[in-house]
């Protein structure tokens, strides 16, 4: 008798259910984020007719466009880094220092709804507050003689939109960086105190240098959120700050006026900026996290 | 010549909870203290203090005969070896070694040769431009008591240094620095929860239990005469047997199953109290036979369980309604339900006072 070797088993074909729990949101960034984003980069490339041309693409490297750009990259810039030192600040303080513990879970309560509080209520809430007519400028004025206005701020300027996106920015950072400062080992600290190092020393050799990706990364990050923050933009200046966002809605809002291929290559313009952003934050976060593993 | 580490009347609170109640300890140079005792018992703690970084409730800390009670830890002179390592994980091991001397401000040429030295010593020279990271737990370890030895400190301080290592690796890092206290004469205090490292490392060992010292003696002096229940259960693998007899007169009572009681002689239980707890090590109870001696007395006693153990077997019988352990040879003819005639050397019993505790004799 002949030996039979056995049948190869058969490939079966197993569904697994646990993908569809992600359906909804797969199907929400298909239509929601590619999809628009491929008709962007498309009609980048595009003229109203539908052929190719590089026009668009030249169109960014007018006087008035890049100019945007400059300010929107400025106030991103400004932004993010106030950001990131008052949001350090903050979530080492809370962290690190003799705050009470119960501060902490507030505090992260409020980061994570006001770093996604945006548009139209956060631009009125500073004209109500900062605008000319606002509680604190008119209270500053009534009270104690400041005349905000005379001394050069505006609410509907640089520094105006820049202090109006502190208010998402700080939140995020304590958001980003508190798991960062939760991971610096109490025993690094104790062992640079029992080598001879002060507390400056410790900072500047050992902390700052496992805690810098983060925060560089978190600043990527930031940049990349003041940079494609379009609604409270809008909302709070109109069209007196040339700001890409600002520029971009000016092309694609339907008026005659408008170029809809060039608003879509300042889109692609804005995608290539805060998508290099976050390529920046994810691979210094990779290598933050390595530290503190 | 004063003490190199003298701990005097040391309490330490947080709130109205005590964690370590008037401790008092000292070491000569040269001595290898360890602190032991099971988890929340306050041995780390005791280290945190004399490392500075845990303030102390009262007491003083005297290092060198220095008052050092107040000082803070980077002007103890001492060099402390962590569990964790808390290597910095940024800095390759050369850096991680001579941060210390760095911040300290020692001349790059002094750095540079012992750097050197210490690599030598410890064998790492390999992996001087490694990070941490690229290193497996032994050779994180040696970075670690590298980086300590380099400080060149009048007292060396080990926070379970060894408890992240797996057992092989233990056993090597443990020769490793038994070799290294000798060829340096370094004063240490060491910390560990495993009692075969306090005996094979110590010069000297403190045992705690609840922030309180159970007792202070060499190896020999805990593992032969331990002042109380908690030290004679604690220290040892098996344990001591501690089995709970009557005195009667110059005898001891011991009940077993189905039989009548034991009775041992013994001059030493004269004047003891009534009921006594009879310790008793697993290798001073042998087959009848294989161990000779005035002090030796045999009785039969009923085997309940039989485990070859290599080198040893060990057999358990139930003796005063506890389990109770004898290390015997290898070629034992004992068999789970059968009488064995077993030999209990009473040289080297302790008795204990069932209530409090305390050693007897």
């Amino acid at each position: 008798m002949t030996e039979q070797s056995p049948p190869p088993p058969r490939r079966t074909f197993h569904l697994n259910l646990n993908w569809l729990g992600v359906m909804p949101f797969a199907l929400f960034v298909l239509l929601f984020l590619v999809m628009p984003t491929m008709k962007i980069v498309v009609g980048a490339f595009q003229r109203p007719d539908g052929s190719f041309t590089f026009a668009n693409i030249a169109g960014l490297f007018t006087p008035s466009i890049l100019s945007s750009y400059w300010i929107s990259i400025k106030i991103s810039v400004s932004s993010a880094a106030i950001g990131c030192l008052i949001g350090f600040l903050m979530a080492a303080a809370m962290v690190l220092g003799g705050l009470p513990r119960g501060l902490r879970s507030p505090l992260m309560t409020f980061s994570g709804v006001a770093s996604n509080f945006a548009g139209v209520p956060l631009a009125f809430a500073f004209l109500a507050t900062l605008g000319p007519l606002g509680l604190v400028t008119v209270f500053l004025r009534t009270e104690f003689g400041i005349n905000l206005r005379a001394m050069g701020f505006n609410i509907l300027s640089f520094w105006g939109l820049t202090i109006t996106y502190l208010f998402f920015q700080i939140p995020l950072m304590i958001l980003i960086v508190t798991p960062a400062l939760d991971g610096l080992k109490r025993e690094w600290r104790e062992a640079a105190s029992c080598l001879g190092a002060t507390g400056a020393q410790y900072w500047r050799m050992v902390a700052l240098p496992i805690l810098f990706p983060t925060i560089l990364g978190t600043f990527a990050l930031l940049f990349a959120n003041a940079f494609g923050a379009v609604a409270t933009a809008i909302a709070l200046t109109g069209s007196s700050l040339n700001i890409v966002p600002i520029m971009l809605f000016a092309q694609i809002r339907g008026d005659v006026l408008g170029d809809p291929h060039l608003g879509y290559a300042m889109a692609f313009g804005m995608i290539l900026v805060t998508g290099l952003a976050n390529v920046v934050y994810i691979v210094l976060r990779m290598r933050s996290e390595r530290w503190l593993k | 010549m004063a003490p190199i580490l003298e701990i005097s009347k040391l309490r330490k609170s947080y709130g109205s909870t005590e964690i370590l109640k008037d401790i008092n300890v000292s070491i000569d140079k040269g001595d290898f203290l360890v602190l032991v005792g099971p988890s929340g018992c306050g041995k780390s703690t005791l280290l945190n203090c004399i490392a500075g970084l845990e303030p102390i409730t009262g007491g003083s800390i005297l290092i060198d005969g220095q008052d050092m009670t107040h000082v803070s830890p980077k002007d103890r002179n001492i060099a402390m070896v962590f569990q964790s390592y808390a290597l910095y994980p940024t800095m390759s091991v050369a850096k991680n070694i001579t941060f210390g001397m760095k911040v300290r401000g020692v001349d790059q040429a002094t750095q540079d040769r012992k750097l050197r030295e210490v690599a030598q010593q410890l064998q790492i020279e390999a992996y001087l431009n490694r990070r941490p990271g690229q290193l497996s737990g032994g050779q994180r370890q040696r970075v670690a008591m590298g980086r300590a030895l380099v400080r060149d400190p009048k007292l060396f301080l080990f926070d379970e240094p060894l408890s992240n290592l797996d057992a092989k690796l233990r056993v090597e890092m443990r020769s490793e620095i038994k070799k290294l206290h000798h060829r340096l004469g370094a004063s240490i205090v060491y910390v560990t929860h495993d009692q075969i490292e306090a005996m094979t490392l110590a010069t000297k060992i403190v045992v705690m239990k609840g922030g309180v010292i159970q007792q202070i003696g060499t190896p020999q002096e805990i593992y032969n005469r331990p002042a109380n229940l908690f030290v004679a259960d604690f220290m040892g693998s098996p344990a001591m047997n501690l089995i709970p007899a009557r005195v009667r007169g110059t005898q001891v009572e011991i009940d077993r199953p189905g039989a009548a009681p034991i009775l041992l002689s013994d001059p030493k239980v004269a004047g003891l109290p009534e009921n006594v707890i009879l310790g008793l090590r697993p290798e001073d109870i042998a087959e009848a036979g294989y161990r000779a001696g005035s002090d030796v007395q045999q009785a039969a006693c009923q085997i309940d369980l039989v485990e070859p153990a290599g080198a040893d077997t060990y057999v358990v019988s139930t003796l005063g309604g506890k389990a109770v352990t004898a290390r015997l040879h290898t070629e034992t003819r004992a068999a789970p339900g059968e009488s064995l005639d077993l030999a209990f050397d009473l040289g080297k019993v302790s008795y204990f006072e069932p209530d409090s505790g305390r050693r007897l004799n």
